[in-house]
């Protein structure tokens, strides 16, 4: 039961932190029409920053912020220099100008930080585990992480249903032409949108810094299940990304947990693990595929 | 007239050609994986190379070479590509450097097809080693077995029963995990087999308290050791599960990035920063003063590659047309490696001394890695007797 409960847990840490990038890239893709295959590297950037913040300071309530501005400004800088001249243009051209963009910053950071990955330390009172219910011990900064996540999830929720921006940027998925044709200025609105996931983005990195190590070539082994999620939540809809990214999940932590038992039921241990981690690697494709099949438009489509 | 004049033209560019010609280097293809979370090891392997390359002026056994360096980005693809174009293009009969076994899998057998001489810093995958050896095959650094089988004999010699083995699926997850079980004597209580491309190990670490064994194998070479070490002891379970491993979960680098978690964890290796042998000694000396970084064993197997090389070359007057001499030449392995006792077995892998190590804190309240003891003495490998050469 314990078992269960902790892997549950494991599940929704993994949903959330797949939103936040989520969020961002799914306004990205479904609002400006843009592929932005360095959304990864927006993440990295997050996680860098804070990296070499704290290790400057030693301080986390400095490198958290700096973590965030940093992919914050990158987001905007990177909106401002390259994604808008591409708006215009297919979406070959828009990957291959983003995916230019990803070489370019994993080769600058190389060159600023080198390829040995860098060390963050979880803050103090983060540190340590606790009891929940008297039957699963779960680490404390994991659970620091599903609330954060959650908080933002609610955060966007408002952001976006109830406020001013949220009904503009709502509007623009809607009919950006339109939109525009209201006297709206779209531009600023797409750079602030862009600087939103960007930052977003940040958020995942900087939280993920102290369990993962913060390295070069970071943000492209989440990259693919990001555009996972936002392929089953339903492209440019907020909470499609946040309903897929906890599908993605939980589907993926509890295939990994609990497959390997179940096949060691109908085979010999060493080839049930086997086959076992085989489908455990495929089941979240596999889930997208399903809810392709059934639901094309995604779990929660954006446009009716 | 003119025609005589441009044949004089011609003559005496020759004449200047010919002595240039003479000198040209002899180029080394280096086919590594510099980018990504593994881009370390690369990193390590090719800078170690150019240090031994530049100890000897310019030279390896006397002969000028030239290194030429492309990432394959942990892509077997794109490393198949790099090997092809070294070869048609640049000519390049002589390569090294593939770190991943994935990688070696897909472009090895392309370099040998097409009678080129491929020297390994790094991978050992199990199927090159037995049956499909080959003659113009050479791997400096060990057979991926046997690295875990003295991490199994470690694990054995340290009393434990009960173990929980992980290792990522692919070749060389396959390779530890088989080898850890060879000499391991207890029982193997859970096999899990994780990614490759895995960052978050949060499932594992509960299936891993769930089934308490005594003591936890894991192999995750670079990035991903980083992660799992790192989250092993924010689970608490460094102070729960003693932990044995093979020498690329816990490199110099990894032990850096996780710090303090390490301590007294179990490692198991043929080459350690410590070890007091003079090519070693002044390996690690010449590799901090040119880096300022501690070499890892990885640095230490690309420097024994150059070395290897540079003992084949010496015998062969600087010379790899004729594989068939170099290979010969290679096969008496006649350098100082840094591990100390070194020589090729029937398959063209290491026989050497395995060691056990443990994370400690130095007087200096440095962590290091300090070398404990021998666990294995002039170890070949478990495919050398089904090879054929």
């Amino acid at each position: 039961m314990s078992l269960l409960m902790e892997q549950a847990l494991n599940g929704v840490q993994l949903g959330v932190t797949l939103f936040l990038l989520a969020a961002g890239l799914t306004l990205i893709f479904g609002i400006m029409g843009v592929i932005n295959l360095a959304h990864g590297s927006l993440y990295m950037i997050g996680a860098y920053a804070m990296a070499a913040v704290a290790a400057k300071t030693g301080s986390f309530l400095l490198a958290f912020p700096a973590g965030l501005l940093a992919a914050g400004i990158a987001g905007v800088a990177m909106e401002y220099l390259v994604v808008r001249r591409l708006y215009a243009r297919d979406h070959l051209d828009q990957v291959l100008a983003t995916f230019g963009l990803i070489l370019f910053f994993n080769q600058l950071t190389t060159i600023l930080f080198g390829r040995q990955p860098l060390f963050v330390e979880i803050p103090d009172f983060l540190e340590g585990s606790v009891m929940i219910g008297g039957i699963v011990r779960y680490p404390v900064y994991r659970l620091a992480m599903i609330a954060v996540g959650l908080a933002t999830a609610i955060g966007l929720y408002v952001l976006i249903a109830r406020t001013r921006l949220g009904m503009l940027i709502r509007a623009g998925a809607t009919n950006r032409e339109m939109v525009r044709a209201l006297g709206v200025d779209i531009r600023l609105l797409y750079t602030l949108l862009f600087g939103v996931g960007a930052m977003l983005a940040g958020l995942a990195g900087v939280m993920a810094g102290p369990i993962l190590s913060v390295q070069v070539g970071m943000g492209e082994q989440v990259l693919i299940l990001t555009f996972v999620v936002v392929v089953i939540g339903g492209i440019g809809s907020i909470r499609g990304a946040f309903i897929g990214a906890l599908a993605v999940g939980m589907v993926d932590t509890m295939l990994r947990a609990y497959l390997p038992g179940v096949l060691r039921q109908l085979m010999a241990g060493p080839d049930a693990d086997a086959l076992a981690a085989g489908l455990s690697a495929m089941g979240v494709y596999m889930l997208m595929a399903i809810v392709l099949l059934v639901k094309p438009q995604g779990l929660a489509p954006a446009h009716g | 007239m003119k025609l005589k004049n441009s044949i004089s033209a011609a003559v005496l560019a020759f004449l200047v050609a010919g002595p240039a010609l003479a000198q040209q280097p002899l180029k080394i293809g280096m086919v590594t994986t510099l980018s990504g979370p593994g881009g370390y090891l690369g990193q390590d392997v090719r800078d170690a190379f150019n240090l031994a390359i530049e100890l000897e002026g310019g030279k390896l056994g006397g002969a000028p070479v030239q290194l030429l360096v492309e990432d394959d980005a942990l892509k077997p693809g794109q490393a198949k590509e790099i090997a092809e174009r070294f070869m048609k293009t640049e000519k390049i009969k002589l390569l090294t450097g593939i770190i991943f076994s994935n990688v070696a899998g897909a472009t090895v057998p392309d370099i040998l097809d097409n009678g080129g001489i491929y020297v390994s810093p790094n991978a050992g995958p199990s199927n090159f080693a037995g049956k499909e050896c080959h003659k113009n095959y050479f791997v400096v650094s060990w057979q991926n077995d046997t690295l875990h089988e003295s991490a199994g004999q470690n694990a054995t010699n340290l009393g434990y029963k009960k173990a929980m083995v992980l290792a990522p699926n692919y070749q060389a997850g396959k390779d530890a995990i088989a080898g850890f079980k060879r000499f391991f004597k207890g029982d193997v209580v859970g096999e899990i087999y994780t990614r490759l491309d895995q960052t978050d190990f949060a499932a594992e670490m509960a299936q891993i308290r769930a089934a308490k064994p005594e003591v936890v194998f894991q192999f995750h070479p670079g990035g991903l050791g980083i992660a799992f070490m790192r989250q092993y002891a924010q689970a608490g379970l460094l102070t729960e599960v003693p932990m044995v491993v093979a020498a690329p979960s816990l490199d110099a680098v990894i032990l850096k990035a996780i710090g303090d978690a390490a301590l007294g964890v179990n490692i198991s290796s043929h080459w350690n920063s410590d070890f007091d042998n003079a090519s070693s000694k002044k390996f690690v000396a010449e590799f901090q003063k040119k880096y300022n970084r501690m070499p890892t064993y990885y640095a230490s197997q690309g420097y024994d590659t150059a070395l290897a090389i540079a003992a084949a070359l010496k015998a062969t007057g600087g010379k790899v047309e004729d594989t068939n001499a170099f290979s010969a030449a290679m096969r008496k392995a006649d350098f100082q490696s840094v591990r100390g006792a070194f020589k090729f077995g029937p398959n063209q892998h290491p026989i050497n001394d395995w060691y056990s190590l443990k994370v400690e804190k130095g007087a200096d309240g440095q962590l290091g890695i300090v070398t404990k003891g021998k666990v294995l003495e002039a170890h070949s490998d478990f495919y050398a007797k089904s090879c054929k050469i």
